[in-house]
């Protein structure tokens, strides 16, 4: 199959491909992972004004920003956890640009999680979709569509006495995609890639632990996950060049025929 | 003073030349012109050059940041004596003091005394918050009310001790008003009745308009020589018999009830070989009529505390039985700044060389001239008093 | 008898804000002595150390020896008011518009003879306490009050200019999540505050307590984070004109120097909520405050700094905590001088270590949040300037003004 860049271009400018952003606005009060006071923490989004046509800049306007490498809507490299620390181009600016493009699987349980925070993914749950919609194909993203986004952001983040419940997947899921599936990687609406009670499992944090483990990545915060069909978008999530980076935001865009 | 200390004598001194540069409300010229003034109508009126004088005193609460030093090249003199001499009401006793010294002594031979002020409409205000520093620190915080929320503490105090009325000061400064009805440059030119004085604003309670003098711009002066040399100039003079200072007195009453004078006047009466009875007029310092009384007082009228009766027994006008403040004072005659302490000596000379300006005391031949100033903090410090005579 | 301060109405917004005025600030050095014991509210004179005279006005001489040892000591209070008057008319703006105003001359018991501010139930002839307190230009002025405490004595006008009463006022606490912060909003709705503002950061995050905070009647809680420049400039904005009183609750409290400690994290978190949090506030509610200082009843009245005593003197055990603290109390005093143009003071109130989680390990003696609370009130229902809550902050005061060498070396051990 010849394909042509600029015929590429052709189609996104004239709708033929369309384009739907993945990606939360980068906001103040936009919810971020909340670990235990005594851990360091990930930076919220703050923006200060440099000037704004004004005595500090006359014609022109512009901020600072801060954050973390993890806030909002953000790709997590396998550098990110101990599991890939060791792997090969495994941080954000070593990582083959080629990945950056990868085509997604999008499976929906936005009904069950309507019902029950503490969803989790199961194997059977996902080979209940692959009868529906056919086997999950090697080098896609699989994205748990869960219609969280949609939340205000005290039920996005859910926290309670013990933490946040919020839903993910199980361990036995994570390995499974990574070692059946061979999957690029696993995408979600929450706050984290894991279940919000995962720090309960075994081994904890298993969609991090077996993801990263195995050179896989990762988007949070994602939305509009409603508007895909469940095979055929292509995912576009290329994070910033940071030296030796664990993640950082980005633009996440689908692109659909 | 110590036993034994005999004071001299200021014979063969003379003050002659009593000057006023007719006072304004409000004027947009310097001290150092008001002043100015003042020397050039002493020098002309005594047919001197500026050269001639030799001696120079000066007093004056806006001339800065000019003093003294400023003005002999200002005003082109150069003197062999100078003094800067910022005791407000007092300075004029003060400079008569220490000129007459001078002269005396052969250190000048004709000082010119001169004391005045300008008035800009913010003097008063400006010269009210950097008046010292006490008052910086403890007095103008509280009100800023000036010299006349302090007297108004000393005349409650004074009143509520020794029982006088408002209308016991009334009758102080009508009698002055009607001394000043015949002087052409008085400040205040209406007659002062009871009623006016008693319905008149509050200024600071007990203290109402009719107690307070109207600052403004002016100045006295007048020359301190030899007696052969204000002959040979043919200068009506008249001599000095006795004078008296005294700074921080009773320091330990709790609110002012009396002034320096109390301290020293057996100095004063024995210099000059006199007892009350003997003046024919008094010129006491006015700002407020309280001190007008507690002179009364200090000064050996009567005894302390029986101010009120003195008032209410005597007659003040210059045909009454107790002539006093007889060009009508500083509160009928208004106060420029520093002039307001020569404006008693220079009155006092023109009556007694025969020569007033308004209504004369008859006989006028022995007088009392008396100074006060200076409210540091919460009294006035300065007090002081000079017995004149006729020649 | 005073006439109790009756509930502002609402502002007319049509009508023009009285701009604030302030007596004459300038005294001499000295004299700051005085502004030293008004700040912390003591009463203090110069002694003289030779003679034991009493000594005022304020000098660098005695009157009775001539002596240069003078220091100011705490001294009795109690006098005799022996004359009094009205100022109907003064040259000064400041006064000049609120004539009638009485001064009195009081002998003290200690000596002295004091021009004073009168309390309105101060009576010419009868005894008197006095006060030094900070007036609208910020320099310590006396004021006479009555022997005995009478009703309603803090609404005298002549003592409302002169303290930060939150009676009747509208008072921003801007963190309420911590204990401090909710110990402070029940404070001030004790303390007659017609509205306690309460700021809530992160409202996704669960916060226990809601429903008691609701029920406390002038509460309104509104957003507010300190970290976030664009909350708080909204949050001045929407509010600004409405608040009397800031109380700036926001915390971080960790363990920890600076050498021993590993990476930024921890100390730009401090850096950020405490100073950068508080620049945030200066300058969003800075200039309304300022501008609204003679606003009426309610009008704006002081900034509230909570701040470690170990700001004055660092504790290395908390030693980047401390450090951060310090920086806010710099900012502190560059706001007390900003601030003064409109008669608004800046209080710091400081204290050891409080009965809070972070300060778990420390031992005794702590200063539990309501006790904070409480001085806060008092602090300004005095008109302080610089308060010092608990046994540890007093000592390390006292110990500062002897040695503080000495007290760096015991700080580190």
């Amino acid at each position: 199959m010849t394909v042509d860049v600029l015929s590429f271009a052709h189609a996104v400018a004239t709708g033929q491909i369309r384009v739907i952003d993945l990606t939360q606005t980068l906001t103040q009060e936009f919810p971020t992972i909340v670990l235990a006071p005594e851990l360091g923490q990930c930076a919220p989004f703050r923006i200060e004004e440099i000037s704004r046509y004004d005595e500090r800049g006359p014609a022109w306007y512009w901020n600072n920003i801060s954050l973390g490498e993890h806030t909002g809507t953000h790709f997590d490299a396998p550098i990110h956890w101990i599991s890939g620390k060791d792997l090969p181009n495994n941080a954000v600016d070593t990582i083959d640009v080629a990945k950056f493009f990868a085509p997604a699987v999008v499976i929906d349980c936005s009904k069950e999680c309507a019902a029950d925070p503490d969803f989790a993914l199961t194997i059977p749950f996902v080979e209940a979709w692959e009868a529906r919609h056919g086997k999950i194909e090697p080098d896609h993203w699989v994205l748990l569509r869960t219609d969280w986004s949609k939340q205000s952001f005290t039920d996005y983040a859910n926290l309670r006495d013990d933490g946040a419940h919020t839903p993910g997947p199980e361990p036995a899921v994570v390995k499974w995609f990574v070692e059946q599936r061979d999957v690029h990687g696993f995408g979600t609406e929450t706050i984290g890639t894991d279940f919000g009670q995962g720090h309960h499992f075994n081994p904890p944090f298993p969609a991090h632990f077996y993801m990263h483990g195995k050179g896989r990545f990762g988007l949070q915060c994602l939305t509009n996950l409603d508007l895909l069909p469940p095979k055929g978008a292509v995912i576009v999530a290329a994070p910033l060049k940071i030296k030796q980076g664990s993640g950082s935001p980005l633009r996440v865009l689908a692109l659909l025929s | 003073m110590a036993p034994g200390t005999k004071r001299s004598s200021y014979d063969g001194v003379v003050a002659c030349l009593p000057v006023t540069i007719p006072y304004r409300r409000y004027s947009t010229n310097s001290a150092q012109w008001w002043l100015g003034r003042a020397l050039h109508e002493l020098a002309k009126r005594a047919r001197l050059r500026p050269s001639d004088i030799d001696g120079l005193a000066v007093s004056s609460f806006t001339l800065g940041p000019d003093t003294a030093v400023g003005l002999t090249q200002h005003f082109g003199v150069s003197p062999r004596w100078l003094d800067h001499i910022p005791f407000g009401g007092a300075s004029g006793i003060v400079a008569l003091r220490r000129a007459a010294r001078a002269v005396q002594a052969g250190d000048a031979d004709i000082v010119a005394c001169i004391a005045g002020d300008t008035n800009h409409v913010d003097s008063f205000r400006k010269t009210l918050s950097t008046f010292s520093r006490f008052a910086q620190d403890a007095v103008y915080p509280y009100g800023s009310g000036g010299a006349n929320a302090s007297f108004a503490l000393i005349t409650k105090h004074y009143m509520n001790t020794y029982g006088a009325s408002r209308e016991d000061f009334a009758k102080i400064c009508i009698a002055q008003r009607d001394n000043a009805l015949s002087i052409p440059h008085a400040m205040m030119k209406k007659k002062l009745t009871l009623d006016d004085y008693m319905t008149a604003r509050p200024i600071a309670d007990p203290i109402h308009l009719f107690d307070c003098v109207m600052p403004c711009a002016g100045a006295e002066g007048l020359l301190i020589c030899r007696e052969d040399v204000a002959r040979s100039l043919r200068l009506d003079f008249v001599r000095i018999l006795s004078s008296i200072e005294r700074h921080n007195a009773f320091a330990s009453d709790p609110i002012q009830i009396r002034g320096g004078w109390a301290v020293d006047r057996e100095d004063l009466w024995s210099m000059a070989g006199l007892a009350p009875d003997a003046v024919d007029f008094v010129q006491t310092y006015d700002d407020y009529p309280v001190i007008v009384m507690m002179q009364f007082e200090d000064l050996g009228f009567c005894a302390k505390g029986e101010g009120p009766d003195f008032v209410r027994s005597h007659t003040f006008t210059n045909d009454g039985s107790f002539p006093h403040n007889t060009s009508g004072g500083q509160l009928s005659g208004g106060q420029a700044g520093a002039g307001g302490g020569l404006l008693g000596l220079v009155e006092a000379i023109r009556q007694l060389i025969g020569k007033p300006l308004g209504s004369p005391v008859r006989d006028a031949r022995t007088c009392v001239v008396s100074g006060f100033g200076m409210i540091n903090y919460d009294r006035g410090l300065s007090s002081g008093a000079a017995i004149l005579a006729s020649a | 008898m005073t006439e109790p301060l009756a509930r502002p109405k609402r502002k007319n917004p049509l009508q023009r804000t009285r701009r604030p005025l302030s007596p004459q600030a300038v005294r001499s050095r000295t004299a700051h002595g005085l502004t030293a014991a008004a700040a912390e509210g003591r009463f203090a004179l110069q002694v003289c150390e030779s003679c034991q005279t009493v000594i005022y006005p304020p000098r660098d001489c005695c009157p009775s020896c001539l002596s240069l040892r003078l220091p100011f000591r705490d001294v009795p209070r109690g006098g005799v008011l022996i004359a009094e008057t009205t100022v109907q008319t003064s040259t000064d703006p400041y006064f000049r518009e609120r004539t009638p105003w009485r001064v009195g001359t009081v002998k003290l018991d200690a000596g002295p003879v004091i021009v004073a501010h009168l309390h309105g139930d101060a009576r010419e002839g009868h005894r008197v306490r006095l006060d030094f307190k900070l007036d609208k230009s910020g320099s310590a002025v006396a004021i006479a009050l009555p022997e005995r405490d009478t009703p309603n004595m803090a609404d005298d006008p002549h003592l409302r200019e002169m303290t930060c009463d939150p009676k009747f006022r509208r008072v921003l606490v801007t963190d309420w999540r911590s204990p401090v912060g909710q110990a402070m909003a029940k404070a001030f709705a004790e303390a007659g505050a017609s509205i306690v503002f309460v700021g809530i950061a992160d409202a996704w995050k669960p916060f226990p307590g809601l429903e008691a905070l609701r029920k406390i009647a002038p509460v309104e809680i509104v957003p507010l984070d300190v970290t976030d420049t664009e909350s708080v400039a909204e949050q001045a904005e929407q509010n600004g004109a409405r608040i009397d009183i800031v109380v700036n609750t926001a915390e971080h409290v960790r363990s920890g120097g600076i050498v021993d400690r590993h990476g930024l994290t921890v100390v730009r978190e401090q850096i950020d909520i405490r100073y950068l949090g508080l620049v945030r506030l200066a300058q969003a509610f800075g200039p309304v405050l300022r501008a609204r200082g003679a606003d009426g009843v309610n009008s704006a009245a002081a900034f509230v700094n909570l701040l470690s005593v170990h700001a004055l003197m660092n504790w290395p055990e908390f030693g980047s905590y401390a450090a951060a603290e310090a920086a806010c109390l710099s900012a502190a005093q560059c706001m007390r001088a900003e601030l003064r143009p409109g008669g608004v003071k800046v209080m710091n109130v400081f204290f050891g270590p409080l009965e809070t989680e972070w300060f778990q390990t420390v031992p005794p003696p702590k200063v539990a949040p309501a006790a904070l609370a409480r001085a806060v009130v008092q602090g300004l229902q005095r008109g302080l300037e610089d308060v010092f809550i608990g046994d540890v902050a007093e000592d390390v005061r006292a110990r500062l003004a002897v040695n503080p060498k000495a007290l760096e070396r015991e700080m580190a051990s």
